[in-house]
């Protein structure tokens, strides 16, 4: 799965600013965080198309990066993540940051994770059958 | 035998000088500032030493006479004005006879020879043409060496990249800034250095760093980038330029250089201070020790390009430009050195010097380029990385603030680098 990680300046309004060229550019956010510093922040987003976005992003003057990260599905119970991270800190996947959301109506909880090794990663998902959602 | 060759460049180089004094003598500005410290005839140089006694020319003088008081030939003989930028103030109009062209453009096209530029080469000069001397000083240069020059001056940055990579141009010529606007919008219109044939870049009209010129080098695909310089009150660019060697900027021969303090002692040769120009033979608008505000140092000899003479080292910095701040001198080039040493940071950026009570604050604002986006850890780490360089560099605590790319103005001409908001509170 790919990520876009736009830098935005910490200006007023600049966020409001760039999730409306997003809504100009007819993009739907499937999955959203912000990190943020005192001077700047980091928005990452997982929406449809990423690459064409990332173009679009780029022509308006954005700062884009397109990140690989791992998109998986956990139980939507009390410790339906932490079971599935313990499993993978046991295989030394290191987990540089992630965000969760909740599905419409599903029963599943979603998760972004981004990793230091995408091997490992690989071969962890693969050896659990980790939930990877479809599309 | 040493002593005696330098004797004779020496007695040379006097008898020159007394006839550039003979000629400012017949302008009466000149004529009542000489009076005053008892010169009133050329004969009146007889060393090196008298010469050095002559009142220093400045921009100011030259406003005064606004616009053309200091010419020392009737307009008649005058073939071509140019005026200079005025990016700090007033303009200043200065004029060529036929003979002062002819200079100019043999002082140019010998010093790109040097920079191993063929009659056989394509130069796009991408300075502007019109009152600023750039775009004509390259161009007449340029044709006269017999290269074919493509006359694109500054402003359609996208029609200098379909040139380059169309006609497939060999050599370009424009300010260091403008050299990485065009590579920038080449890369925006998906164009790599891979499809252009640069070789060689002559670039100046603002001070740039060795750093710069290995980034201009890598992103044009040039051999090599070369700096040249000159200002229009001397004659314009090629005043001084780099050979191939890259042994300094070699002096054009029409030039008597001098290096001041700040207190306007003449520096031995090494020294860094103030470039104190005069001009040989030139004729509509002779210089006589005018004080050019660049910072630099010089040397004497022999370079493997067969030049022989006075070489300046690249430009430090102007005299205006620098800023004290909590009592430190900083030269913008200084933080441009350490921002290009740093990667993941395009090479862009303000310097805000302001005051909060009584401290001097500096803040450096720094364009991220996309590579160093997403971890928050990483980006953080490239702005102390930078800080803690800036800091080391000019021993004095800066504030570094990551901006998001394009938000620093881009210039065509001169680029402005630096925002003193100090200024008007003093």
């Amino acid at each position: 799965m790919l990520q876009l990680s736009i830098f935005l300046e910490n200006a007023k309004g600049r966020l409001a600013q760039a999730l409306s060229v997003l809504a100009d550019l007819n993009v739907n956010i499937r999955a959203l965080s912000l990190a943020d510093t005192k001077d700047f922040g980091v928005l990452r987003l997982v929406v449809d198309d990423p690459e064409r976005v990332a173009v679009l992003l780029k022509e308006r003057s954005f700062v884009v990066k397109v990140t690989k990260v791992w998109f998986l599905q956990v139980e939507d119970r009390p410790g339906g993540l932490a079971d599935v991270l313990d499993k993978l800190v046991e295989r030394g996947v290191i987990v540089e940051y992630m965000y969760g959301f909740v599905e419409k109506a599903g029963e599943l909880a979603q998760i972004v994770l981004r990793v230091r090794d995408q091997a490992l990663m690989e071969d962890a998902v693969g050896e659990l059958a980790l939930g990877i959602p479809q599309g | 035998m040493e002593e005696k060759k330098s004797d004779m460049i020496l007695e040379g180089t006097l008898a020159q000088l007394r006839e550039t004094v003979r000629r400012v003598l017949e302008v009466p500005y000149y004529r009542s500032s000489f009076a005053r410290v008892g010169i009133g005839a050329a004969e009146d140089i007889r060393s090196l030493a008298d010469f050095q006694g002559i009142p220093l020319t400045e921009k100011e003088d030259l406003r005064k006479n606004y616009p053309i008081g200091l010419f020392a030939e009737p307009l008649k003989k005058v073939v071509r004005i140019q005026a200079s930028s005025g990016t700090t103030g007033k303009m200043t109009v200065v004029g060529y006879t036929a003979r002062d062209i002819e200079m100019w453009a043999t002082a140019v096209a010998d010093a790109l020879g040097r920079a191993g530029v063929t009659p056989d080469d394509i130069v796009q000069v991408g300075y502007g043409y019109g009152l600023f001397t750039g775009g004509l000083g390259l161009h007449y240069g340029s044709e006269k060496l017999g290269a074919l020059t493509i006359p694109l001056s500054g402003g359609n940055t996208e029609r200098h990249v379909m040139f380059l990579r169309d006609l497939k141009s060999t050599v370009l010529a424009c300010t260091p800034s403008y050299a990485l606007h065009i590579a920038e919008t080449a890369s925006e219109m998906g164009i790599g250095p891979e499809a252009f044939c640069l070789r060689v870049g002559i670039f100046g009209a603002e001070p740039w760093t060795e750093a710069m010129r290995g980034e201009i080098q890598k992103r044009l695909g040039l051999d090599r980038a070369l700096d040249i310089y000159g200002l229009s009150e001397i004659m314009g660019p090629g005043v001084a330029m780099e050979c191939a060697h890259m042994n300094g900027l070699h002096l054009a021969p029409y030039f008597y250089p001098e290096i001041l303090d700040e207190k306007g002692v003449v520096l031995p040769l090494g020294c860094q201070g103030e470039l104190v120009l005069t001009s040989m033979g030139k004729e509509a608008f002779p210089s006589i020790r005018y004080r050019t505000k660049d910072l630099t140092t010089l040397s004497y000899g022999r370079c493997p390009c067969g030049f022989y003479g006075w070489s300046l080292s690249r430009v430090a910095g102007r005299v205006d430009d620098m800023l004290i701040i909590r009592g430190v001198n900083v030269f913008p080039s200084q933080i441009e050195e350490a921002i290009l040493s740093v990667g993941g940071i395009e090479p862009h950026y303000l310097i805000v010097v302001s005051r909060q009570g009584a401290l001097d604050n500096l803040e450096v604002q720094v364009e991220v380029s996309e590579e160093a986006v997403d971890e928050i850890s990483h980006l953080e780490e490239l702005r102390q990385t930078l800080q803690q360089r800036i800091n080391k560099i000019l021993g004095l605590g800066a504030r570094v603030r990551l901006v998001e790319p394009m938000s620093l103005p881009r210039t065509e001409g001169k680029a402005v680098r630096v925002r003193d908001l100090r200024k008007g509170d003093l």
